[in-house]
């Protein structure tokens, strides 16, 4: 046999046994995904669209009672630290010319078109027929494209371990959330979301949520009888959050 | 007149430790990544504001290194310039060892690395992110056969077939790879078609720099021959590379400049935005730029073998600067809220968000560099990557033979 077909055979051996040493373990781990089940409860409706109004000109300044309402009814801690998760914040924007200034909750505006869902390479990011973008955290591997992608800074990720989740809320390390307009309530029935109800509970009445197909709802007959905008209305993301007076 | 390509004999003390040297780097930057997976990212210094950091600066260069290296290839194969010829398998083992090396420091800087097998099984394919999954394992496959079409007589007559194919692979993964940023409509750095041509330049030259001193270094370290005409012709065909990318970064700043609405931006890179001013013009600029081309053309060193190296480390020092300007500087820059307005909230809207990388980062960005090197010295070992001689003599005969 010549040197070159000894070399060669020596080089395919060793080839095989790589692949077949680096193809195992991923083989165990395959098995062992695929044994997971879980049952799903009835799917989201194409027939509703939930959706936010948020009236500026009765937003506090200063008043930060939906932040604290999302971090209990959503198990965040309220920190406020550049790796802490924050689903809601209070914004102040001044006009720098005029000094006219007004604040706003800002928090996932559940685009119609979300630029999170479009880069999201596993489709962790998605979009449920009634509007309410979400991730599943089992399809989050963490990579934060959704982060760079989002107009509206809305998401977090989850920088260490968390250990006080509520039950309704499951939350995770190394996976990225946001505002899931209550998802938990909505699909126990409920129709306020927590930042809504403590607005309300301070007496400011700024927030109204419904379903924005509902012709009837009282969201949708403020959105026909008031101007409203949506915040980088440029994007034409058609976002599910509309503001009032900015 | 034939090559022979044969391989190195790693035997001495200096290739072992060369070997060990890289590995215990390799083995440190493992251990970052299973102490950020233990602890989570809270142990760097990416946050929710610059939530890719000093990983993606090594990664994405080394990524784009990997293409822009195979680029000496596709000139033998491609475009018939039989001088170039030798050096191709050389040049693909670099493309791999580099995808390999970047790939590694981006799948272990994700929050969820346990999760690969989901992000190999479930797509979506309107991702950049998606495409880019199948580019680069695509770009595996098109090298190696285009390898295998040189390497393996028989297999010969279709490395010119091979080699077109792995040339316009290489040109769609750099163009995904730059839209990863060219497609993020929400930033003001990004948002901009020309992210992806910008990057082909780029990785022309990166990859080129890489290679050179790869090249350079194998055959010192080898006593192999290594002429003066191969070796000053690369670093011509660096200067080229240098400068259109020169060109592109003027024309993408000169764009952003002309439209209002950016101009915030351009005064923060270019002039009152700290670390990123500095990096762009003295690291981008003047180090990656400025100097290897006055290094290549000036009188007094264009003839000499260590400007040349020194132009290719200059190369990728910038490169450095470049990608940490582009992917940090341009998280760094707060998002566009509401254009015109000020706007501040306890989610750090409408300032400048602060940045420090932590050693964890910076050691798995240097494991990863080390893995690809590592791959490339053990590959030059265990196959005929490299030619015995690259003479003068030689690569004369080559060109003449063609």
């Amino acid at each position: 046999m010549s040197g070159f077909d000894t070399y060669r055979r020596r080089f395919m051996g060793g080839v095989l046994g790589v692949g077949v040493t680096a193809a195992l373990p991923a083989g165990v781990l395959f098995w062992q995904t695929a044994e997971g089940d879980v049952e799903d409860g009835p799917p989201a409706s194409g027939k509703v669209r939930w959706g936010m109004l948020v009236d500026t000109t009765k937003c506090g300044t200063g008043c930060d009672a939906c932040v604290r309402g999302c971090d209990q009814e959503n198990g965040l801690s309220g920190n406020t630290s550049p790796t802490s998760p924050q689903w809601i914040r209070k914004v102040q924007v001044t006009n720098p010319r005029t000094d006219y200034s007004f604040s706003l909750p800002m928090m996932c505006q559940h685009c119609e078109e979300p630029p999170c869902v479009d880069v999201c390479p596993t489709g962790a990011s998605f979009r449920r027929a009634d509007g309410i973008v979400l991730v599943d955290r089992h399809l989050c591997i963490g990579c934060r494209y959704c982060m760079m992608a989002c107009p509206y800074k809305a998401r977090s990720f989850i920088h260490h371990p968390v250990t006080d989740q509520l039950p309704e809320v499951p939350r995770g390390i190394g996976c990225v959330e946001a505002c899931s307009f209550c998802v938990q309530r909505i699909d126990a029935g409920k129709r306020t979301t927590a930042c809504q109800d403590a607005c309300n509970a301070e007496g400011h009445q700024a927030i109204y949520f419904g379903d924005l197909k509902d012709p009837n709802s009282e969201i949708s007959q403020r959105l026909a009888s008031y101007g409203s905008q949506e915040v980088l209305s440029s994007l034409n993301l058609h976002t599910g959050v509309r503001y009032q007076g900015i | 007149m034939h090559v022979v390509y044969r391989e190195l004999e790693g035997r001495s003390k200096g290739y072992w430790a060369l070997l060990l040297g890289l590995g215990a780097v390799l083995l440190l930057g493992l251990f970052a990544a299973h102490t950020m997976e233990e602890r989570g990212h809270i142990i760097t210094g990416m946050t929710n504001q610059i939530v890719w950091g000093m990983p993606h600066v090594f990664a994405v260069f080394l990524i784009v290194a990997a293409s822009g290296a195979l680029n000496v290839a596709s000139i033998a194969s491609v475009f018939g310039k039989a001088a170039y010829k030798p050096l191709a398998p050389l040049s693909g083992l670099v493309a791999i060892a580099l995808l390999a090396g970047g790939l590694t420091v981006l799948m272990l800087d994700l929050g969820r690395p346990d999760r690969l097998l989901v992000a190999a099984t479930v797509y979506n394919f309107k991702s950049v992110f998606a495409w880019n999954v199948f580019l680069y394992t695509g770009f595996f496959a098109f090298v190696v056969i285009y390898l295998w079409t040189m390497m393996e007589r028989k297999m010969n007559p279709y490395t010119k077939v091979a080699g077109f194919a792995a040339f316009i692979w290489r040109l769609v993964l750099t163009t995904g790879t730059g839209s990863i940023f060219g497609f993020l409509v929400a930033r003001t750095a990004y948002d901009s078609a020309l992210l992806a041509p910008m990057f082909i330049i780029f990785s022309f030259a990166y990859g080129l720099a890489v290679f050179n001193l790869v090249l350079m270094a194998a055959y010192r370290g080898s006593g192999r021959p290594l002429g003066d005409r191969i070796l000053f012709r690369l670093g011509k065909l660096l200067a080229v590379f240098v400068g259109a990318s020169f060109y592109f970064v003027l024309v993408y700043h000169l764009t952003n400049l002309y439209f209002t609405k950016n101009h915030g931006f351009e005064r923060f890179i270019l002039l009152d935005g700290g670390i990123y001013p500095l990096l762009f013009w003295g690291g981008q600029i003047v180090v990656g730029y400025l100097i290897p081309l006055l290094l290549i053309f000036a009188p007094a060193t264009r003839n000499s073998r260590t400007a040349l190296a020194a132009a290719s480390i200059l190369v990728i020092l910038g490169a450095f600067a470049q990608m940490y300007v582009t992917i940090i500087g341009g998280q760094a820059y707060p998002l566009p809220l509401f254009p015109g307005m000020e706007v501040s909230s306890t989610f750090y809207d409408g300032v400048v968000h602060p940045y420090t990388p932590s050693g964890w980062e910076i050691m798995l960005g240097l494991g990863g560099v080390a893995l690809a090197l590592a791959i490339v010295v053990f590959g030059l070992k265990i196959l005929r990557f490299l030619p015995e001689s690259l003479g003068d003599e030689h690569v004369d005969a080559q060109h003449q033979a063609a």
